[in-house]
């Protein structure tokens, strides 16, 4: 049991990373401290994956069940004999298959920048700050309590804060890290809510105990109502929204895009791969507590899930930005695990939405990280963001232009590629819960390959555009990641995860439902056929359908005018009413009271100040007067 | 002696006193509330050593306190007057009033 004790060095070794490189980065040459966080994220990864054999393969399964192995956990906060916080490692399908996932795209980012920030200024605070995030992903995965994750989740927020602003002199860069940092930190407000509402009553924060369906303290609390509505949905649904904060789901999900004014590599680790799937690790982690204990809420996750999905995948299609598309996708794409997570069942084969949540986090890191470093190879070639500027660029980029087709085939669900096994599996689990989410999915599905080959045909095909220089393939250093996420995109459908990553922790069977397979496949196709029409070629047909839709076309380029919406909520309502009020009371009060005293004080002093004339013989004066005073005092009225 | 008094040698000493306090608080030249200060010590030696003379004729603690109050006086004027040299070479005059270079 206790031969894991070497995965404390997963999380801490980054840790001293980011402590070495942003400490002493600037004295060494750039390279070295990039090399360096490569090196070290490169041991992890071993580690990782040495782990998640040992784990999965090895002494992690007993009696056919995967045990949670805690192989560290010491004592970080004791407040009272009950209310601890703890600091640990905890181990578990999950949070194995997320070391994974985390160290292997962290890794590929790494050798990556090291091509694709060459001569940046800062190269070595970008290295030190990916170590940060990397340290703060890992411990928010193998957090033992749900405190120890909060903790971690504030941390990744920070790290993504830092690296969407890495460009600190652009001032929309400036913007946008500040826009992710308020947008989740408003959300993980309802978080830390929704943990002391969770944790006051059960008094616990430890996953073990919450987690557990047969003896959680949760249980005895569901009857326990507040406003109509059960205390553990209140605090399930206030934790789900700091989860719909990290993942972008609808109401919080204006942070992403923007977010992508960050470098690119940031942009697939964080805002891809790793970070934005902390929501969907959240509501998995508590999963059984969600399921059996707050049905409604998990409802709640289904139909935001699904209508995300919906809802990103329109707006992608109208995007310009190769990378805001990219951001769509991917809110689209967590989307779906969120609703695969709404739909799951407990246990068996009913816990299928669970573990195909899990298996589509997996393949969609691989792809979705491909997808944006290739994007970046490309940028990093044409040096613009829009695909306008782009065209005929798979002469040039032979590597990124296959890894980048390896990508969008996956993405759109074709078979043989890990893309259409986990996607075939959120499909069932969906069209077992509920048709109108199945049949969101399926349109979502078509949309999905449209908008993506709508991206490829764009940038690779078509005629060449006026280029500053020839386009010209990224360096070895940036093309073997790709070629290594490739490879991953296309082989991780293989892993047998119902075996693996279940909702009970015991391996279950599934098979390919053909019914539910080829209309899914079908409908990709069609997807990747309309592109074809429309953009292998440059037609007048997309410009005409756009025409002829008008203002939805706008509104849907404007993103629904979320972003305006909320402008017009915090400025207009929120700035002008609250804050206003607040400041004339701040001002007038708070700080008049504070001057009131100060006044007081200065015109009495000045009053007064005479006296201290500094003249003895005035102070001798006024001594011999208190004396005879005294004397006579003494003299008369007490004698 | 002993058809003097005691009460006279009381109000000289009570004069002399109050002498110097008005002399200590009214004059502004040094020098001046020097002398004040030494009337109004003496004034209290005389009262030592009047009343150790009708009170205790036996003892003689009264005469050395007056003995202790001369020498004192002494130490005291001439650690005095070497300051009043001083403020004379430095402001060129020993008016108080116009010794304010330190007030606030």
């Amino acid at each position: 049991m206790s031969t894991f004790n070497y995965t404390i060095l997963i999380p801490a070794l980054p840790l001293a990373m980011f402590l070495l490189i942003g400490l002493t980065g600037h004295k060494f040459k750039a390279l070295v401290s990039g090399i360096a966080g490569t090196a070290s994220l490169g041991f992890i990864t071993i580690l990782s994956y040495i782990t998640a054999i040992n784990y999965f393969w090895g002494t992690g399964m007993v009696n056919d069940v995967y045990q949670t192995i805690i192989p560290f956990n010491f004592e970080w906060l004791n407040f009272t004999e009950t209310l601890q916080v703890k600091m640990g490692v905890l181990l578990d399908p999950i949070s194995v298959m997320m070391l994974v996932v985390i160290t292997t795209v962290s890794f590929a980012v790494h050798l990556y920048s090291i091509g694709y920030m060459k001569g940046e200024v800062g190269f070595s605070r970008f290295f030190a700050f990916l170590s940060l995030f990397s340290f703060s992903m890992l411990g928010l995965v193998l957090a033992t309590n749900i405190f120890q994750m909060y903790i971690f989740w504030e941390l990744v927020g920070v790290s993504s804060f830092l690296l969407i602003g890495y460009y600190y002199e652009k001032p929309s860069a400036v913007a946008a890290s500040k826009k992710a940092f308020i947008v989740t930190r408003f959300a993980d407000f309802g978080f830390l809510v929704g943990i002391l509402i969770l944790s006051y009553f059960t008094g616990t924060f430890d996953f073990g105990i919450l987690t557990n369906p047969l003896t959680s303290p949760v249980a005895s609390f569901v009857g326990t109502s507040f406003m109509g509505i059960s205390v553990i949905s209140w605090a399930m649904i206030l934790i789900f929204m700091g989860g719909a904060g990290k993942s972008a789901m609808l109401p919080f999900h204006i942070w992403l895009p923007d977010a992508m004014e960050g470098p690119t590599p940031v942009s697939a680790l964080i805002h891809a791969a790793t970070m934005v799937v902390a929501g969907v690790y959240l509501v998995a982690r508590m999963f059984v507590v969600y399921h059996l204990w707050a049905p409604d809420v998990q409802e709640v996750i289904a139909w935001v899930g699904g209508i995300t999905s919906l809802f990103a995948a329109v707006i992608a299609i109208t995007q310009y930005d190769i990378k805001r598309v990219l951001a769509f996708s991917t809110l689209s794409q967590i989307g779906y695990m969120m609703l695969a997570l709404g739909v799951s069942g407990y246990g068996e084969h009913a816990g299928v939405g669970y573990m195909a949540s899990m298996f589509h986090l997996f393949t969609h890191a691989m792809f979705k990280a491909l997808l944006f470093l290739g994007a970046g190879s490309v940028i990093h070639s044409v040096h613009s963001n829009y695909m306008y500027d782009m065209g005929g660029l798979r002469k040039y980029l032979p590597i990124t232009h296959i890894t980048f087709l390896i990508a969008c085939l996956t993405i759109a669900g074709v078979p043989f590629l890990s893309g259409f096994y986990s996607k075939d599996e959120i499909l069932v689990a969906a069209f077992e819960h509920n048709k109108i989410l199945f049949g969101i999915e399926y349109l979502v599905a078509g949309l999905t390959a449209f908008y993506m080959f709508r991206l490829y045909f764009n940038i690779f095909w078509g005629e060449d555009k006026v280029y500053h220089h020839t386009p010209h393939e990224s360096p070895l250093v940036m093309t073997i990641p790709l070629m290594v996420l490739a490879f991953g995109s296309i082989f991780s459908g293989y892993l047998p995860f119902s075996h693996l990553v279940t909702s009970d922790k015991m391996a279950f069977t599934t098979h390919l439902d053909y019914a539910i397979a080829i209309p899914s496949i079908l409908i990709g196709f069609l997807g990747i056929g309309v592109a074809w029409i429309m953009y292998k070629k440059k037609t007048d047909i997309p410009d005409r359908i756009s025409a002829a839709l008008g203002g939805f076309y706008t509104t849907v380029y404007n993103k629904f005018y979320f972003d305006e919406i909320y402008l017009f909520v915090t400025r207009k309502i929120l700035f002008n009413i609250v804050s206003q009020s607040v400041a004339w009371f701040d001002r007038h009060i708070v700080d008049g009271s504070m001057n009131g005293i100060a006044n007081v004080v200065i015109t009495s002093s000045k009053k007064i100040k005479s006296l201290q004339s500094g003249q003895l013989q005035q102070y001798a004066a006024v001594f011999v007067a208190g004396a005879l005073g005294l004397l006579l005092y003494v003299i008369y009225l007490l004698g | 002696m002993e058809h003097i008094p005691l009460q006279y040698f009381l109000i000289l000493s009570t004069l002399m006193f109050f002498i110097g306090v008005a002399g200590f608080i009214i004059r502004r030249n040094l020098i001046t509330i020097l002398m004040s200060v030494e009337l109004m010590l003496n004034s209290v030696n005389i009262n030592f050593v009047a009343i150790n003379r009708y009170l205790y004729p036996d003892q003689m603690q009264g005469h050395f306190f007056s003995l202790f109050i001369v020498a004192i006086a002494a130490a005291e004027a001439s650690v005095a007057i070497a300051l009043i040299i001083n403020i004379y070479r430095r402001f060129d005059t020993i008016e108080v009033t116009e010794v304010k270079e330190m007030k606030y």
